[in-house]
């Protein structure tokens, strides 16, 4: 038997998790997709003012609602505002809106989680309870409530959608923690004499991060619904800056809805193509990072 | 049965309670004299005379106290005066509450309906050309907030094809219930879609999981024929998990139902609640908050009690 010397095709590649997952996800033709799409729509927000030839606030009394063509690509509004420039700067806040709100949930949810989680017994049992009754609790009223007691205002509305998105993390957080708890490297950890917050810190909650992942795919998406909804109906952000949802406002009136579409189209069909490559996205990173979980 | 439908019934009550706290307490962070909302704007009282009815709605004590009065109050039905034209909260919500329950009913009908319909299709007809095209339409639906789907919805069908009026009750002059049908029909289905789509996906994996199960195997080896099968075992135990979602998009479907209102100007009561927020309206933003609350809890509930009926295994758990 000649012994095969190791060349570069017959070394054995490691498999890493990371890879093995990177597998699963690119077989997900339509999470590439939405990959894909996702950064094409990042891409020309960032780029926004490279792209525009105007300013997103740039009046032109002379240049009022104009369909698109010629120097406006895409028209202009009854102040004569470009209408590209206002919709990519509009995408600018709508995303941050959501990932900073989603951020703040994640925050929220999972220290919350993990303390139920890990600790387990009376700890446990009080976190649920609170999550449970912020859970049943119909968020829509509460969200315009509180939106209208509080005031408009990027800031606010961030605060407003992150608190309100918290319970959904605590919940997946605390579920993965219970599993990785039992693992056998956790009780390793705790022979050699590691304290609980070493444990948790530097063991316990970077296994869970595959779970926050697809929650801040799916929370970036839920958070623009949310923002374009709150500013759609004049409570989250205020013009003159520009989100996708108060861009919509102006469609609330018939006329404009059915004579200058162009003020407002380009708007809605961003959302709706941002969330459906965000849920994409959410739908292939679940399957790709845990298998095991059923649908 | 009965001891299951106590239990769930116990658990509502303190949830109830809690609901009412918080909006007693947002109630506290609303600008203005609470004082204010329990007088008639016809009605103008001297300092004494306001300081009489302060002491007699206890407002003048802590706020634990004021918070059971205010309970006592509210469930004798009194939650004050509108500011902005003095009439009282719970009549004016009285007057706006059936046509949005008219709405939510046949936007639900229609979703729960259409959205197992195409669900136990996309099932059956796995993986084929069909199911593919309804799970993409499925992601579009969940990916559309709904005041877009009823921009998207009025433009194209009532402004473009003119197939249905662009919003309102019922025409001016006209009424009778085939006009209001007509007006109500595009909202509503719009309302629909968000239902169909979520469930669409729901019953889908439902009835896929429940299709390779033995006893759908022996029923069909049995000789029972496909549609037989498919309606009388399947369809029963894939619709269990469907009904608790029906019942956790309940809230989604009054949010939904709140932006369609005031795209189509249909007088409900989301319709009513966007006005008070508008004109900062708070004792009508209070009493509506409340109501909806309440709804989605009774929704909630009701949900709970369906689900113990269909599937036995739930009541002794």
């Amino acid at each position: 038997m000649t012994a095969i010397a190791p060349s570069e095709s017959t070394k054995l590649r490691a498999q890493t998790p990371g890879s093995m997952a990177l597998k699963r996800f690119l077989r997900h033709r339509l999470a590439v997709v939405g990959l894909v799409l996702l950064g094409v729509i990042v891409l020309l927000v960032i780029f926004g003012p490279l792209i525009a030839r105007f300013g997103p606030d740039e009046i032109d009394l002379l240049a009022r609602n104009q369909p698109p063509g010629g120097a406006h690509w895409l028209g202009t509004d009854p102040t004569g505002r470009d209408i590209l420039a206002r919709t990519l700067s509009a995408g600018r806040v709508s995303l941050m809106v959501g990932l900073f709100s989603t951020l703040i949930s994640v925050v929220i949810g999972t220290t919350l989680g993990a303390l139920a989680g890990y600790f387990g017994g009376w700890v446990d049992n009080v976190i649920m309870r609170f999550v449970d009754v912020v859970m049943t609790f119909p968020s829509i009223v509460v969200l315009l409530t509180l939106a209208a007691i509080v005031g408009p205002g990027i800031d606010k509305t961030i605060i407003i959608i992150g608190v309100l998105g918290w319970p959904l993390a605590a919940r997946l957080v605390r579920a993965k923690l219970l599993s990785v708890r039992e693992l056998d490297f956790i009780s390793a950890a705790t022979a050699l004499g590691a304290n609980d917050r070493r444990i948790l810190l530097r063991h316990a909650l970077p296994n869970v991060i595959d779970v926050l992942v697809v929650f801040v795919s799916l929370g970036v998406a839920s958070g623009i619904l949310t923002e374009a909804g709150l500013s759609f109906l004049g409570l989250g952000v205020q013009p003159p800056q520009a989100s996708w949802g108060n861009l919509l406002s102006s469609a609330r009136e018939i006329n404009i809805l059915e004579s200058y579409v162009w003020q407002w189209m380009p708007a809605g069909l961003l959302i709706i193509l941002t969330v459906l490559a965000t849920n994409f996205l959410g739908d292939g990173l679940r399957d790709a990072l845990d298998p095991k979980a059923k649908q | 049965m009965g001891l299951y439908t106590l239990r769930r019934l116990l658990v509502s009550i303190p949830l109830l309670l809690v609901i009412s706290a918080v909006v007693f307490t947002l109630l506290q962070f609303t600008p203005g004299d609470p004082l204010d909302a329990y007088i008639p704007p016809d009605q103008v009282l001297s300092a004494q005379q306001r300081e009489i009815l302060k002491i007699d709605l206890g407002l003048d004590q802590s706020k634990p106290v004021q918070y059971f009065k205010w309970l006592g109050r509210a469930v004798q039905g009194d939650l004050g005066y509108r500011i902005k034209n003095g009439q009282p909260v719970l009549a004016e919500l009285g007057r706006r509450l059936p046509p949005t329950l008219l709405l939510m009913g046949l936007g639900m009908t229609v979703g729960v309906v259409l959205g197992i319909f195409f669900g136990i299709i996309a099932a059956v007809k796995r993986y084929t050309l069909l199911d593919n095209t309804l799970t993409f339409l499925a992601f579009l639906g969940i990916s559309t907030p709904a005041f877009l789907a009823g921009l998207l919805g009025m433009y194209v069908f009532a402004l473009k094809l003119g197939w249905f009026p662009a919003g309102g009750y019922q025409t001016p002059g006209q009424g009778g219930v085939l006009d209001i049908l007509r007006h109500l029909i595009l909202p509503a289905i719009i309302l629909s879609v968000t239902y169909i789509a979520i469930l669409m996906r729901y019953t889908r994996s439902s009835v896929l999981e429940v299709l390779f199960q033995d006893y759908v195997r022996t029923a069909s080896a049995k000789g029972v024929r496909s549609y037989r099968v498919i309606a009388k075992h399947v369809l029963r135990n894939a619709l269990i998990p469907v009904v608790t979602v029906i019942g956790a998009n309940i809230a989604n479907l009054i949010g939904g139902a709140v932006f369609l209102e005031s795209i189509f100007s249909w007088p409900g009561t989301g319709q009513l609640y966007l006005d008070a927020i508008d004109s900062r309206d708070y004792p009508m933003i209070m009493g509506t908050t409340l109501i909806l609350a309440i709804i989605i809890l009774l929704a909630n509930l009701i949900t709970d009690l369906l689900y113990g009926l269909i599937d036995p295994r739930i009541r002794f758990s």
